[in-house]
């Protein structure tokens, strides 16, 4: 689900074929039969952006007819654990969860937390407004507990404010019926997806969940997740082999990219970045974001670790290892936020690497008239793409909104070396690093992104020398001394990972993270990463064949952390230590060497803890664990059905409609995610929603996607003459019975409109895209990729134009999958016309652009939550 | 007709190779038509949009040796959409229509997308290298048939004489080309570019005969596990090409993905017409002594 695997990753695609070959069953439910759903033993369409009422379907049905694996739940997840009495479900507030702060638009989270602890998560002003970016944003950091117990459990799992009933509550109107209604799903589908995911489950079997993008941008894209993990720990299909929830990174370092971060608001290894409030103290930072118990417990040693690898010997217990020479984060700093600074004339200079939002970002012209805003632009990229062309070529020009003389914009091009060119990993699913060798010098001027920021940290340094300004002193007390090699004197890449390994005081190597300790005699660039040069080797080149090794392949690449291969792997065994079956069987304690052992495996857990450990009263960090509790990052070492903290939106996944959707809630007065991101200004209005006047202006579902045959915005793909041949043109694709209702015709053209703008597409007539019956009508999908740009060897417009800026605020990830729009025949208008043209839908619609976004409605729909 | 026996190369022959083409593993990626055109330089062919579903290059030509069909197709699987076989049946909706007492209200009928990557077949029987008359056409000692570029003077007559309209004249230089099965590639004992890219093995390369008995196999399997209309193509060595080095595993019949579904060797009468021919003349020739014969003693 969420995912089109064989078009968007087809070569992880090959293991899925291969598993089908040896008897697997394959299903894919997604909105548009695509080609995974053409190798898929059963395709089930549903309506964009009702995956969470589908998978509350799932959960229901496991649940109702108790097909949850019991041993796993009771022992393994937080299903026992009692809630605190103050915890109001969406059920009781008819779409809220308690804590609702109506003039902030947040959730004040303290009634959440597990009974008997104090608010885990400090409701402060800062939250509140909606920042939750930096230090207790992330995960299971915010949650204290005594020596890794919940307070109060109730192991008979009756208990009504239990998690495993307040689920059994929370889903109980997701019914087949319900699911029917919301999704466009017939309700035998769902069963049978239902049942042959339990039948697949329990000691015996397991299933596996694989998803995308098509699961993470929506407004409620995290809770998507959460809902498949609830599926899956209720069915026991983590830390077991064939089992887990498979994020698809395919796209060529995007894991990487977060594990040592390109975002904004971690450190290497997903330690949060320190906000002002921490101050300067390295210890109120660690208290703040660590649970004291479990393998975050050890966070002081990660952070000491770290800053001992950036800032060597100037990282000293005097100065708090540096601590306070880390830059701090002071609010939502995340894509979209930044961009509508610079569209506020906020932000001066831009550096884009490996991004087009110009074409790939939502609401693509509102990113467009940002950039025009800026003083200075860097674009590195491999060729010239939009983000870079922009001042000279956009629609904003055609249409005689702007012109390049309007346009003050200072753009430096540098171009950039191909991943063929340059040495360094690729991390994807499954937390893989594998290396890449250069195989060619990069030609001209091209260079590679280490050469870069290398030698651009090089010259700043040079520049500051002598400087005696306190500021300056994190850099220039840097570690930044990596040798160089070759013609263009390229920074040896591998030395980099040493870095990233870390070292002992006597230099050797780290092997594993456990290693690392707090007082600086370790450095490690990236704890997770511990061990990926263990043994002076470098781990991430081994390519040792399948073949030649046991399945697990623990020799081809290196997996963080440790190159464990299937986290949380203590759960593939009972309490007792084990297996669930032989047929299952992968990691167990081997009671007469006292230690986990496993097929080939690095076992997820202290190495000689016993299965029948308990922890002692003052236990800290992994200590605190106990030997039957398999989910050490979290502090209580459990799965969570329930999320007690770490999430703004809610502990339980719960359905709402997308922010611009033809049809109303069905099951919670509530419309859309209370807590969702909304910009309403001039440059983002947005469309009338389900009986709000006006959305009968727009009455079709919006999908974006991508094709197999180009690569995100272009610019390594629309530039290549053998991919640009193989999807030569924008296309929409819709079903017969729309193309009859709006007379278009195959192989023609049609004009896609949203309050945004207007784009035009050639029409592909298919059966593939079927209409919907949803809530009692006929929804039709309009299905558009979104590769096409202005430059490049095939043009075209672009799909993001016609997108709304709304965001999940867990994450601040765009609403990309599903939006509501208008199409009609023919070519767009060109120029001025078509401004006139939006202007016209916007009036009919009743829009006006910048106005506030309207109320959420109250009030259950007509028609009303059927069954 | 006999299997295909590589003569002329004496000890250097090499057992025959080919492509099994499993398109039941298809995911219609197209990275075999890139990876031939990278690795043998083949010129780009844009088509523009053709709106024949996701296929773009339409056809295999000079400048397209390896081409994806994509074949929509409105199908009955069965009453809920779904093929038969494992789990899928054991929870199949009239089992859980039994168990609930539900019934359904869309049409349960199914939708199936055909992906195929044709390539030249490498005939038993290559009418192609019969009528070429300057030999730029061979037969490797691998048993495929490639076109010499230095040697082809763009005569042409290959083209219509390939029943399977693969070869092709490209456009300013006038030279045939086709797939060469990347024998270069085979001389360093590397496998066709399009079998490596594809991920899925639907390309797979090998000797023919081994690849015979997997397809074989496969089909067992696919019958097994209901799959009405799944047959091979071309990997008969009794058809009209004697077999072919590329052949196929079809969902449905070879018209569906536009493959003729008799191809015939367009040469193979010429030996009966030349025989035809000389019984003619023979008899010309008795008559004509006949009558001088007979007319002698006149």
């Amino acid at each position: 689900m969420g995912s089109n695997m064989a078009e968007q990753h087809p070569v992880g695609f090959q293991w899925v074929v291969e598993a089908k070959e040896r008897g697997a069953t394959v299903m894919h439910v997604d909105p548009r039969y695509t080609r995974t759903s053409a190798v898929a033993d059963l395709h089930v369409p549903l309506r964009p952006g009702s995956d969470i009422a589908f998978l509350g379907g799932v959960i229901n049905y496991i649940l109702s007819n108790d097909r949850q694996f019991t041993e796993y739940v009771r022992h393994y997840t937080n299903a026992r654990v009692i809630i605190k009495d103050e915890f109001k479900d969406p059920e009781e507030l008819d779409g809220f969860f308690s804590g609702w702060v109506p003039e902030d638009g947040v959730y004040n989270v303290s009634t959440w937390g597990y009974a008997g602890t104090s608010g885990e998560l400090p409701a402060g002003k800062r939250e509140q407004t909606g920042d939750v970016s930096g230090d207790q944003a992330h995960g299971a950091h915010g949650m204290r507990l005594e020596h890794g117990e919940p307070p109060e459990e109730d192991w008979s799992l009756e208990h009504p404010n239990c998690v495993f009933q307040l689920l059994k509550r929370h889903f109980a109107r997701y019914t087949p019926e319900m699911v029917e209604q919301v999704c466009g799903v017939p309700r035998e589908k769902l069963l049978q997806v239902a049942e042959i995911l339990c039948r697949n489950s329990g000691r015996e079997r397991t299933s596996a969940i694989c998803y995308a993008v098509g699961w993470t941008q929506h407004t409620h894209g995290v809770q998507n997740i959460r809902a498949a993990s609830i599926v899956q720990l209720l069915l026991g299909n983590i830390g077991r082999p064939g089992g887990g929830i498979l994020a698809l990174r395919g796209h060529a370092n995007i894991q990487g990219s977060t594990d040592i971060p390109t975002l904004y608001d971690i450190l290497p290894g997903y330690i949060p970045m320190p906000h002002p409030d921490a101050g300067d103290d390295l210890d109120e930072f660690v208290e703040r974001n660590g649970p004291d118990t479990g393998a975050w417990g050890d966070l002081k040693s990660y952070a000491v670790s770290l800053l001992k690898a950036w800032w060597g010997d100037a990282a000293t217990p005097e100065n708090q290892f540096a601590f306070p020479y880390l830059p701090r984060i002071d609010g939502d700093h995340s894509h979209y936020q930044m961009m509508l600074r610079m569209l506020d004339g906020r932000t001066r200079g831009f550096v884009v690497i490996g991004q087009n939002p110009a074409v790939g970002s939502a609401n693509a012209g509102l990113q467009r008239r940002a950039l025009a805003n800026l003083e200075w632009l860097v674009v590195r990229d491999t060729n010239e793409i939009e983000t870079a062309a922009f001042w000279y070529d956009s629609p904003e020009i055609e249409a005689g909104e702007t012109s390049p003389e309007q346009i003050g914009t200072e753009v430096f091009f540098l171009p950039a070396a191909a991943h063929t060119e340059k040495d360094g990993t690729f991390t994807n699913t499954q937390r893989l690093l594998q290396w890449h060798f250069k195989a060619v010098e990069p030609p001209r001027d091209c260079r590679s992104d280490l050469w870069f920021t290398y030698h651009l940290g090089r010259r700043v340094r040079a520049r500051l020398a002598g400087s005696t300004e306190e500021r300056d002193r994190p850099l220039l007390d840097l570690t930044w001394d990596y040798p160089t090699q070759g013609p263009q004197d390229e920074p040896d890449a591998e030395t980099v990972m040493q870095e990233v390994n870390g070292r002992h005081a006597d230099g050797s190597f780290v092997s594993r993270y456990q290693e690392l300790r707090d007082d600086g005699s370790t450095t490690c660039g990236s704890w997770i990463h511990a061990g990926i040069y263990r043994d002076g080797e470098n781990q991430s080149a081994r390519k040792k064949p399948g073949g030649e090794q046991s399945w697990i392949a623990p020799e081809w690449g290196w997996a963080w952390p440790s190159n464990r291969r299937i986290l949380y792997n203590r759960a593939s065994a009972d309490p007792e230590g084990r297996p669930w079956s032989e047929r299952k069987k992968y990691v167990w304690w081997d009671a007469s060497e006292r230690r986990w052992a496993s097929l080939g495996d690095d076992p997820d857990f202290v190495p000689d803890r016993p299965p029948d450990y308990e922890p002692p009263e003052d236990a800290k960090a992994m200590d605190a664990i106990s030997g039957s509790s398999p989910f050490i990052l979290h502090p209580d070492g459990l799965g969570w059905l329930y999320a007690p903290t770490g999430l703004v939106d809610g502990p339980l996944p719960t359905h709402y409609e997308p922010h611009e959707s033809p049809v109303p809630n069905l099951l919670y007065a509530q419309r859309s995610v209370p807590t969702r991101q909304t910009f309403p200004r001039p440059e983002n209005p947005y469309n009338p929603s389900d009986v709000q006047p006006g959305a009968d202006v727009f009455p079709f579902v919006l999908a974006t996607y991508r094709l197999t045959e180009h690569h995100t915005a272009g610019g390594m793909s629309r530039t290549v003459p053998y991919l640009a041949e193989l999807q030569p043109e924008l296309f929409c694709e819709v079903s017969p019975a729309l193309a009859a209702e709006r007379g278009l015709e195959h192989g023609g053209w049609a004009t896609i409109v949203t309050t945004r703008t207007a784009i035009e597409a050639r029409v592909m007539v298919t059966d593939r895209v079927q209409p919907l019956k949803v809530a009692d009508r006929l929804v039709h999908q309009v299905g558009v990729p979104y590769h096409w740009g202005r430059k490049g060897l095939v043009k075209g417009d672009s799909a993001n134009d016609l997108l709304p800026l709304v965001l999940d605020l867990n994450v601040h990830i765009s609403e990309f999958k599903t939006a509501t729009c208008d199409i009609v025949a023919g070519r767009r208008p060109r120029g001025p016309a078509l401004s006139a043209f939006v202007e016209e839908y916007r009036r009919r619609a009743g829009v006006v652009p910048g106005e506030p976004v309207r109320e959420d409605r109250a009030g259950r729909a007509e028609g009303g939550a059927a069954g | 007709m006999s299997e295909l026996e590589v003569r002329t190369y004496g000890g250097e022959a090499r057992p025959r190779v080919g492509f099994f083409t499993d398109t039941s593993l298809c995911i219609g990626c197209k990275a075999c038509e890139v990876a031939c055109k990278e690795w043998n330089r083949v010129p780009e062919s844009p088509q523009g949009f053709t709106g024949n579903s996701y296929d773009n290059s339409i056809d295999l030509g000079a400048n397209r040796w390896r081409h994806v069909a994509f074949v929509e197709q409105r199908k009955e699987l069965g009453v809920d959409g779904v093929a038969a076989g494992g789990l899928v049946e054991a929870a199949s909706l009239e089992s859980l229509v039994t168990d609930t007492g539900l019934q359904t209200y869309q049409d349960g009928e199914g939708l199936r997308w055909l992906m195929a990557s044709d390539v030249c077949k490498h005939c038993t029987h290559a009418a192609c290298l019969e009528v070429c008359p300057t030999g730029a056409l061979f037969r490797t000692e691998f048993g495929t048939v490639v076109v010499q570029e230095d040697v082809c003077n763009g005569c042409g007559y290959c083209i219509p004489a390939c029943p399977f309209g693969v070869l092709d004249q490209r456009e300013g230089d006038g030279r045939a080309w086709k797939c060469t099965l990347c024998y270069d590639r085979l001389k360093d004992d590397k496998e066709p570019a399009c079998a490596q890219a594809c991920p899925t093995d639907s390309i797979q390369f090998g000797e023919l005969e081994e690849l015979r008995g997997r397809a074989d196999r496969r089909l067992e399997q696919l019958a097994e596990a209901g799959l009405e209309g799944a047959q091979l193509y071309l990997a008969d060595s009794s058809d009209g090409v004697g077999g072919a080095g590329a052949f196929f595993l079809l969902l449905d019949d070879p018209e569906v993905y536009g493959l003729p579904p008799d191809p015939v060797d367009t040469t193979r009468d010429v030996g009966e017409s030349w025989a035809a021919v000389g019984v003619a003349a023979a008899g010309l020739a008795a008559a004509l002594i006949g009558s001088v014969l007979l007319g002698g003693r006149r």
